[in-house]
Parts: C-alpha cells; sequence; structure tokens
C-alpha cells in the first residue's frame, strides 16, 4: 500500500459515457439524451464545461457551416475543399458525414441564442469566405454548455480522467474509465457502456516560440493536453495521420487569427520590402510537390511553406498589408472584435507595442507545430464510418466506433476529418452518440464488468507522482532540484525540446529526418522512463503530471508515424530531409499505428484512401 | 496575458477558482484572495476576468514580448447581454467595442428530453435529432457506395 493509496474511490455507473466537456463532449452529451430517453448520461470535464475547451475564450466565426438551405455549397464541396487542402488525404465518408449534417448544429445554436451576424442585402449569414459566417460568440461555449448540462444525467466538473478502463469478460471491449479529483482528490471509477472520447488535441508537445511567462500564449489552448489521443491509444486502439500536425501563420506573439483579414477584411501579405513573395515560391514548391501546388485554394501548409523560404532568404519579416482596409471604420472594428471574440491576447499585444494596424501593417510568424483533429489537420483515431455509405474497409461496427469495441470519439480524438471546427466537432459529437445508444440497445444484457484487480491498480499508478513528491521532498533542503524526482513542468520542458529539435519543431524550421527521428525515440523511452519519477507537489500538480503522460504518449505517437512516411506530404508543416519530395505512389494511403500495452511495441501500417468520384 | 487580482478588489469569492480552465486561479492561503499560481499556463482566456463579481482581476501582457502601460478591459453583462472592451495602449489612445453575447433568456433552452420521443424508424435512421426540420432542405442528403473510389485525385 503506498502513501496515497487510501483516498477514497467513488464509482459513477452510466449508459454513455462522454469524456471532455467541449465542443465535442456537449454535442455528444445533448444527442445521447434525445435518442436514449431512458439512458444515464454522464459527462466528465476536468476543468467546467462553463469554458472548457478549446472554445473556452468565445468565437467570432463558425468555420464549418455549408448553407444547403440557399444552396451555397454541398456536403461533396467540403470534401473536396477539405480533400485539397490535406493533400489528398482525408476521410472523405466521414468529412461528407460531418457536412451533411453540420447545419442542423448551427441552426440549432440560432435558435438557442447564439448572435449570427446576418447580411443586411440577403438577410443569410453574413459570409466570412466560402464556409465560414460570422458571429458574436464571446459566449458561444456558456450557451452549448447550458444545453448539455440539461441533457446530461450528472456533469462533473474538474476531474482529469487518465485512463480507459477495459472489460474483464470480453476482450477489446471497453468499460469505462478512472480519473480524480482535482478538488477534492476522490478516485473516481466510471463503469459505462459506451464511452465517447471528446476530449482535446495537444498544444506544448513542441516547444512555444515563448518560453518564459508567455508560454501559455499558445495558438491552441494550453488545457488541450493530447487526452483525445493518450486515452484510445494506451488500450491499444488504432490511430490514423498522427504526423500529420498542424503549423499556424498568425499574427507574431499573440497568435491572433488571420482567418477574418484575409477573407473577409480582404487584408494581405508582404515581405518587409513590401513585395509580395508566395508567387516567387512557385517553381520551388511545384518541384517538391507537383501538381498540388496548382489547386485553389492554395493548400494551407504550401502557404506557409512558401512564406518560410521568404524568411529563410533574409526578406523578413512578412507582415499582413492592413492600412488600407483598416481605413473602413466597419472593417476597423471587424478587426479588433475579432480578436476580442476569440484571441484576446493578441488585442492586448497590439495595445502594449502601440500597434494600431490602421497605421502600422503587423508581423506574422509561423507557430510552434500542434496535433490536433479539427482544424486544417487531422490526427487522430481510426473511426469506423456512416453505415449507409462507407466502403468496407472503413466499417466494422457502429459510426464513429474506434477499433475498440464501445469506444467512440468525436472533434479532434477522431482522425481524417479536417475542417470540421467548432460546429463540425459538436456534430461529429452528436453523430457518436446517436451510434453509441444504438450501441447500447444492441447489446442488450451482455454489459461490461470491470475488473477490480485493474482499478486498483491503477489507483496506486494515478497517485504516485505525490507519493514520489513526500518522499523525495525530505532529501533536499528547499528548491526545485530533485536527485529523485521531476515536477511536471520539467518534464514538460524536456518533452517540448525533445520533439522541437528532433521531430521537427520552430528551431529547425520543421525538419527532420531517420536520424534524428530514431535519437528521439531514444529519448522520448527514457523521459517515458522518468515518468515514474513525476513529483507531484498537490493536487493541481497531478493534474499536470497526467496531462504531461498524456502529452508524451501523443508525441511517441507522432514520431512513430513521422518515421513511418517517407516522403514530405506537407512541407509547411513538416520535412522530412532524406525524403523532401511528395511520393503519391507510395504514400497516398493514411497511416495507422496501434500500441501493444504488453510489450511496448508500436505497429504501423498503411490505409487506403478512398475518394468521392462524381 | 496573465492575469491577476487587486488586492482590494478581491473577497476571496472563489468564482474565478470555478470557471478557470487552466486550473491556475487559486485561493491563497494566507491572504484569503484569488491568485494567479501559474501564469505561464495562462491563456489570456478572460474567463476569470468575465466572471468576477467584484472586477478585480486584470491582465497584464507577457512580461517577455509585452511592454508595460496597456490594459484590455471586459465587462460582461448577462443581463444586458453583451460584453463591453476597452482597450488602452501604451500611448494613451483608446479604443471602446460592445458586442452582444446572447439573443435569448440564459436558461431558455430546452432540454432534448423536452421533445417528442422519436420513432424506431427515426432512430433507424441516418437523421440526428432535429432533422430533417432543423436543416432547413427536404432530406438528409447521402451518398451512394459506388460514389467512393480508390486511386489518386
Amino acid at each position: 500500500m503506498g502513501l496515497f493509496s487510501r483516498r477514497k474511490t467513488k464509482f459513477v455507473d452510466s449508459d454513455v459515457l462522454v469524456i471532455g466537456g467541449g465542443m465535442a463532449g456537449c454535442g455528444a452529451t445533448y444527442e445521447a439524451r434525445y435518442w436514449g430517453r431512458d439512458l444515464k448520461v454522464v459527462c466528465v470535464e476536468k476543468a467546467n464545461i462553463e469554458r472548457s475547451g478549446a472554445v473556452a475564450q468565445g468565437l467570432y466565426a463558425i468555420n464549418c457551416y455549408m448553407g444547403m438551405q440557399w444552396n451555397e455549397n454541398q456536403p461533396e464541396d467540403h470534401v473536396r475543399y477539405a480533400r485539397n487542402d490535406l493533400m489528398g488525404l482525408v476521410r472523405e465518408d466521414l468529412g461528407y458525414d460531418i457536412a451533411r449534417h453540420v447545419d442542423s448544429t448551427v441552426h440549432m445554436f440560432d435558435d438557442w441564442g447564439l448572435p449570427m451576424m446576418k447580411d443586411p442585402e440577403t438577410g443569410r449569414y453574413q459570409r466570412e469566405g466560402k464556409w465560414q459566417i460570422m458571429i458574436h460568440g464571446e459566449s458561444y461555449k456558456p450557451i452549448v454548455a447550458e444545453a448539455a448540462r440539461k441533457a446530461a444525467t450528472e456533469v462533473y466538473n474538474r476531474i482529469m480522467v487518465t485512463h480507459l478502463l477495459m472489460d474483464k469478460t470480453k476482450k477489446n471491449r471497453v468499460a469505462g474509465a478512472v480519473g480524480f479529483n482535482v478538488r477534492t482528490g476522490d478516485f473516481y471509477v466510471f463503469r459505462a457502456k459506451a464511452v465517447i472520447v471528446a476530449a482535446g488535441g495537444a498544444s506544448h508537445i513542441y516547444k512555444p516560440r515563448a518560453v518564459g511567462e508567455g508560454m501559455g500564449r499558445t495558438w491552441y489552448a494550453p488545457w488541450s493536453s493530447a487526452s483525445a489521443y493518450a486515452l484510445p491509444i494506451e488500450v491499444g486502439a488504432k490511430m490514423t495521420q498522427m504526423e500529420n500536425r498542424i503549423v499556424l501563420t498568425r499574427f507574431k506573439d499573440g497568435y491572433g487569427p488571420v482567418g477574418a483579414y484575409f477573407l473577409h477584411l480582404k487584408t494581405y501579405t508582404e515581405n518587409a520590402y513590401g513585395e509580395e513573395y508566395e508567387s516567387k515560391w512557385y517553381e520551388n514548391t511545384k518541384a517538391l510537390v507537383g501538381d498540388y501546388v496548382d489547386r485553389h485554394p492554395v493548400p494551407t501548409c504550401l502557404r506557409n511553406h512558401a512564406l518560410l523560404e521568404e524568411l529563410k532568404a533574409g526578406r523578413g519579416p512578412i507582415r499582413m498589408v492592413t492600412k488600407e482596409a483598416f481605413q473602413d471604420p466597419h472593417k476597423e472594428t471587424v478587426g479588433w472584435e475579432n480578436f476580442l471574440g476569440m484571441t484576446i491576447g493578441q488585442a492586448v499585444v497590439w495595445a502594449s507595442q502601440n500597434i494600431d494596424p490602421k497605421f502600422t501593417n503587423p508581423e506574422l510568424t509561423t507557430s510552434e507545430p500542434y496535433v490536433m483533429g479539427s482544424h486544417a489537420t487531422c490526427s487522430g483515431a481510426w473511426a469506423s464510418g456512416p453505415e449507409d455509405y462507407a466502403p468496407d474497409e472503413y466499417q466494422w461496427g457502429y459510426n464513429r466506433m474506434m477499433t475498440i469495441d464501445g469506444l467512440f470519439g468525436a472533434g479532434d480524438t477522431i482522425g481524417g476529418t479536417a475542417h470540421k471546427f467548432s460546429s463540425g466537432s459538436y456534430t461529429e459529437g452528436r453523430i457518436a452518440a446517436k451510434a453509441a445508444v444504438k450501441y447500447i440497445k444492441d447489446m442488450g444484457k451482455d454489459s461490461p464488468q470491470v475488473s477490480e484487480d485493474e482499478y486498483e491498480n491503477l489507483k496506486k499508478a494515478v497517485y504516485k507522482p505525490m507519493e514520489n513528491y513526500e518522499v523525495g521532498r525530505n532529501e533536499i533542503v528547499a528548491g526545485t532540484v530533485s536527485p529523485s524526482y521531476i515536477s511536471p513542468i520539467q518534464g514538460l520542458q524536456r518533452l517540448e525540446k525533445i520533439m522541437d529539435e528532433y521531430v521537427g519543431g520552430i528551431s529547425s524550421h520543421y525538419m527532420t529526418n531517420e536520424p534524428l527521428l530514431t535519437r528521439g525515440l531514444e529519448l522520448l523511452g527514457m523521459l517515458r522512463e522518468d515518468m515514474d519519477h513525476i513529483g507531484a507537489e498537490d493536487l493541481h500538480q497531478l493534474q499536470r503530471a497526467w496531462e504531461l503522460k498524456h502529452r508524451l504518449i501523443a508525441s511517441e505517437s507522432v514520431t512513430h508515424h513521422t518515421l513511418f512516411r517517407t516522403e514530405t506530404r506537407w512541407p509547411g508543416y513538416y520535412y522530412r530531409g532524406d525524403h523532401m519530395k511528395l511520393d503519391d505512389d507510395n504514400w497516398h494511403c493514411f497511416t495507422l499505428s496501434q500500441f501493444h500495452r504488453e510489450t511496448g511495441e508500436w505497429e504501423l501500417e498503411k490505409a487506403p484512401v478512398y475518394h468521392i468520384v462524381d | 496575458m496573465p492575469t491577476f487580482v487587486y488586492m482590494t478588489r478581491c473577497d476571496g469569492c472563489g468564482h474565478c477558482v470555478d470557471i478557470c480552465p487552466s486550473d491556475i486561479m487559486h485561493i491563497d492561503k494566507t491572504y484569503r484572495r484569488a491568485v494567479n499560481i501559474e501564469p505561464n499556463m495562462c491563456w489570456e482566456c478572460y474567463s476569470c476576468v468575465k466572471a468576477c463579481p467584484q472586477n478585480a482581476i486584470d491582465a497584464r501582457g507577457y512580461a517577455d514580448f509585452a511592454p508595460l502601460g496597456h490594459s484590455v478591459r471586459a465587462l460582461r453583462e448577462e443581463e444586458k447581454g453583451t460584453i463591453s472592451w476597452r482597450i488602452k495602449f501604451r500611448n494613451g489612445h483608446e479604443k471602446n467595442f460592445v458586442s452582444p453575447i446572447r439573443t435569448t433568456p440564459w436558461g431558455s433552452i430546452k432540454s432534448p428530453s423536452d421533445y417528442d420521443v422519436p420513432s424506431e424508424s427515426e432512430f433507424q435512421s441516418q437523421e440526428l435529432a432535429h432533422e430533417p426540420e432543423q436543416l432547413k432542405i427536404d432530406g438528409l442528403p447521402a451518398l451512394t457506395r459506388d460514389k467512393l473510389k480508390q486511386g489518386v485525385v
């Protein structure tokens, strides 16, 4: 018995367990109740669903809306757009599925009270771009959370889920999850018939540009700690496209969004000498990726590539030309409110540095890489497709079920479905939840059973960092340097340095190769061993310790996938220096991985890409 | 910009502790008031600023890149359904903005249980809740299997 294993254990039984109360989790909770009126629906969240997930701060646009009622776009059009942007590789069955449902989600938000901007001439939703509509979304998350709270049997805030539980009666079937309450320290065992992982993607696996007080001003929320990936990976779910990390071109330091600036305000970029530069790099880019450079719109990664090449050629900084657009008072208001609605920190940076875009063209930069599944990138779990049309290779059961029975996912968790954003993530949560309710109804009385041994062992593991600290702290006078433990922030900084230097971060201009990746894996392996010696001073630090563990597992997955794909599919996101060209002959496929926890081995394979053919 | 708490305004109510998505607003044991315990894990999301009934929380730009002398203040008024912003530049210039935050009364969203129980055929279909009505088109679009093929396009 360890020092901390006498902590209270609380059991929560449910039919549907939703892990993570962000956009996808709130969508799943709502839909599970709609179809499962008599079911127990539990949503568990490490923060408070009122303001949790990537939309905690609000949003100024909904980036995925078809507008089918006005015949603006059809689902097939969105699939082609996402395919094009991701250099040919998306799960088109899943993407189509989100696109055909997403309008109903947005109309629900409108009815619930989310302020939608309207085009004064047409009365339709105000378009920012072809797919984006503009909102006053300061309270986007509180509104969505209100609906989820009404739908859930219970919402558990401030519980960090650390592991999934597997069924003891049936191999490869999920049975629940465990975690701890960050306030009380109680251990929680959630027993469930179906589990929907709707947790967040990964910030802070790569060293951020700001490493002092500003390290929290990452583009993606610092609380997105890769639980979306770590939870399924550890129980052996197959993952896909984990190498497809994303790098964002954003306003410098605050990482303020550029979408409204490009699309609505019609601002544009130039180099330090006032020159257009993207066209200069056309031949260079074409030599790497061939005809993909000719597609419209130009894929996000290739625009990054041109910017990076221009910087390396010594003609930085790259600036956004705002001075013209901001002379229009309406556009100036949109430009500022855009930040205040979703990236307040950028307004602070500009206020502090006296940058008024009416008089100064602000600098742009490229961010450190992030791993997520909902933006212009599609890392995540390999999921079964929609029953009505998915190809056989994409279908083994219920929609959005992973390769583990009863384990569903949505949002950042599910791979292959780029450009779902907030509305698409919520929609995917709805899709997953309806499928989970079907799964439960089909299950009948054959409910999963959790093993007491399993959760008792996990309980010891969960609190081990506090024991490490309590014991190790006695060895030293004071301070942060101990020979027997490292703190979560020390471990995080080591992880970020490894990923940055070996797996294509900012300091190498996103460049890596086989020798670097191989060495990176060795160092990540040592960090994995050192995770047994993380010291947590209190419950807050215990949360940080488990966030680090989740980030580490996701990072190992990213590194294995990057090593496996011997081509450079997305220049501008990362480069394999030993395979600089896109290689459709060998790599027009998905990468899949499976972690075997008994042996610690990672197994990688290819899976076919199916396109919607007209 | 990490947030900080003014000693004279905070009454230790803990709303910021409850809401912070990053779990970094805690009650200081000595002063019994809120404090940002981990500024380098602050996203400057302003959830705590907006939630504070005393307007005791403000933000100061990250020291690594934000010069002093600025402020970005927010006042979120649920009854009025607005959020008001005041941006003060280091050089003293000011900008003010007001935006709506909600068009319906707080608490007015219906639970999914308040709708009619869906039929078995709806359950077996590909439709989600409130579809097809909420799609505002005749029916849910669908593909056929023969539309999906392998190859490079």
